[in-house]
């Protein structure tokens, strides 16, 4: 049997092997992991004709640079993602959400995302990861999940099973929209917060810290005046959440939130912005516009009706 | 008994059990906790037991808020319910440079080195959740006099095993993680292993701990 496996040539700056990460586990302190970006996620493992369950590298910013050995293989790229593929003879830039053939001895280089964060690479066949509780997700911060739960490094094998010879060109066209305002519903310790406060939080800039991960987005701008408590009886998260410590100065949990937090609930991000929050890079500017639940609901069906056609499109 | 349930952002519920944090109230929390699982209901991601509430989050594809809000007001509870119960005893070490924080300590709680230590080794402590970070326990009640709020930034690094009191509670990093909580001392102790997938913690709910203090030399020598 001839084994296939990209070596690392260079891992990049925060590259995870990622899933559609696990459920059922808040309660012992393991939080859901996964993709950042879903609708990314998916696009990728539906270009190669994947089940849209498989692991895929997520990387952040400057991506990993990979050299494959072994059979013909289709891969693709999703995201805003500037990239080049080499071969023996030939250097291309590669496009995102296009599949292309990649042959022994070839090399992915994914030089950076622009003016967005994570981006997907998927290939024809299965990554040989291990998994824990159900998801191959790799929480960092815990050591859960593939790889040890550890980061791509440099100089190391990622060896590839069952690969699907089917070599179809797959393309679809997908401009990620950048965002403009990200939606909240009013958290539960929204009477926390001054008037003042309030006002900031709607109508004031927030800039993106470069103290953000996987785990958490900081944001810097005018401080949330707390007028109540700085501090709230230890409680469970849920990504998306906007807590405020006593600092004044929110943060928003995101895919590898701690379960349980005691700082007060501003806000919640709606599940139709999460993806396009989570792509606002370090340094840049953020704000809130409030809807009710109703809004969400409906705004996260239309969320879910475009990734379908986009799926559906492939 | 569940006094209110509202919605936490689009995808969940946010169940309140009251403003009290005792043993009586937590219980309530995870007899709910165990029922809800037992009942498995597809569309829920996860359901967080904390001291007062549960927090229950599902899959907005496949359920809205008020439906299963309705499915949850119609649980009923079963009166007796025992769960089991361990005792547990974490050496930890508070001597320099694992106490991070008695100089904040000793100027907040208005208490030397010594009766902080005294008040915290004295205690057993009562294991009312777990989380935050994957197998870290929230173990109360502290004295009174021991109660200090959080760190007003928290700590973007706390190191791995630091043992950290906040409010009527003590906690344990089991790995670094950013944190807000009063950091006193370090365990040389594994309090999560996520080689055992059924059971990957050391310490669960309704389980009793006990402090035992060692010194600097027998921290770096100890043996799990």
């Amino acid at each position: 049997m001839s084994s296939n496996y990209f070596k690392v040539i260079r891992s990049g700056i925060n590259s995870t092997f990622q899933d559609e990460g696990r459920s059922k586990l808040n309660h012992l302190g393991i939080p859901f992991s996964g993709a950042m970006d879903n609708r990314n996620y998916l696009l990728a493992n539906k270009l190669v004709q994947n089940n849209l369950n498989n692991p895929v590298i997520e990387f952040a910013y400057q991506g990993p640079h990979l050299k494959y050995m072994g059979e013909k293989i289709n891969i693709a790229i999703t995201g805003d993602i500037t990239f080049k593929i080499r071969s023996m003879t030939s250097e291309i830039n590669g496009n995102c959400y296009e599949t292309y053939e990649i042959n022994n001895g070839d090399e992915i280089d994914i030089l950076s995302t622009n003016k967005s964060v994570y981006g997907y690479l998927s290939l024809s066949g299965k990554l040989d990861v291990n998994y824990q509780w159900g998801s191959c997700s790799t929480n960092t911060k815990s050591n859960i999940g593939a790889n040890n739960g550890k980061k791509l490094q440099d100089e190391q094998i990622i060896k590839i099973s069952k690969i699907n010879k089917d070599f179809i060109k797959k393309k679809v066209n997908y401009l990620n929209s950048k965002i403009e305002k990200i939606r909240v519903i009013k958290g539960t310790n929204f009477n926390y917060f001054s008037e003042t406060a309030i006002n900031n939080f709607f109508n004031k800039e927030f800039k993106v810290s470069k103290l953000s991960d996987r785990m958490g987005m900081r944001l810097e701008g005018p401080q949330l005046e707390n007028i109540n408590s700085t501090n709230i009886k230890s409680e469970g998260l849920i990504k998306g959440v906007i807590q405020v410590p006593g600092d004044g100065n929110p943060i928003i949990m995101l895919s590898d939130h701690g379960t349980i937090g005691g700082y007060p609930k501003i806000a919640v991000i709606i599940s139709s912005d999460y993806d396009r929050l989570v792509q606002i890079p370090s340094g840049s500017k953020i704000k809130f516009q409030q809807v009710e639940l109703l809004d969400a609901e409906t705004l996260f069906k239309m969320y879910e009706m475009e990734t379908q056609n986009l799926l559906n499109q492939i | 008994m569940i006094k209110n349930i509202l919605n936490l952002g689009d995808a969940a519920l946010y169940c309140d059990f009251g403003q009290d944090v005792n043993k009586e109230t937590n219980s309530s929390v995870i007899k709910y906790f165990n029922k809800i699982q037992q009942l498995k209901i597809e569309s829920i991601n996860n359901i967080t037991p904390s001291y007062n509430k549960l927090i229950i989050s599902f899959d907005l594809k496949r359920i809205k808020y008020n439906e299963l809000k309705n499915i949850i007001e119609k649980i009923k509870i079963d009166k007796e319910e025992s769960f089991q119960k361990k005792i547990i005893e974490i050496p930890i070490c508070c001597e320099k440079p694992y106490s991070l924080d008695f100089a904040r300590l000793e100027k907040k709680l208005k208490l030397n080195k010594e009766q902080i230590l005294k008040n915290f080794f004295d205690k057993k402590y009562f294991c009312y959740m777990t989380g935050f970070i994957a197998g870290m326990p929230f173990l109360g009640d502290l004295n009174e006099n021991m109660r200090a709020q959080r760190l007003e930034t928290p700590r973007v690094k706390v190191p791995k095993g630091s043992i950290g009191i906040t409010e009527q509670f003590a906690n344990i990093y089991t790995f670094e993680s950013p944190g807000g909580w009063n950091i006193i001392g370090n365990t040389p102790i594994e309090v999560f292993d996520n080689s055992k997938e059924d059971k990957p913690n050391l310490i669960n709910p309704g389980d009793t701990v006990i402090f035992k203090e060692i010194s600097k030399e027998k921290y770096l020598n100890y043996e799990q």
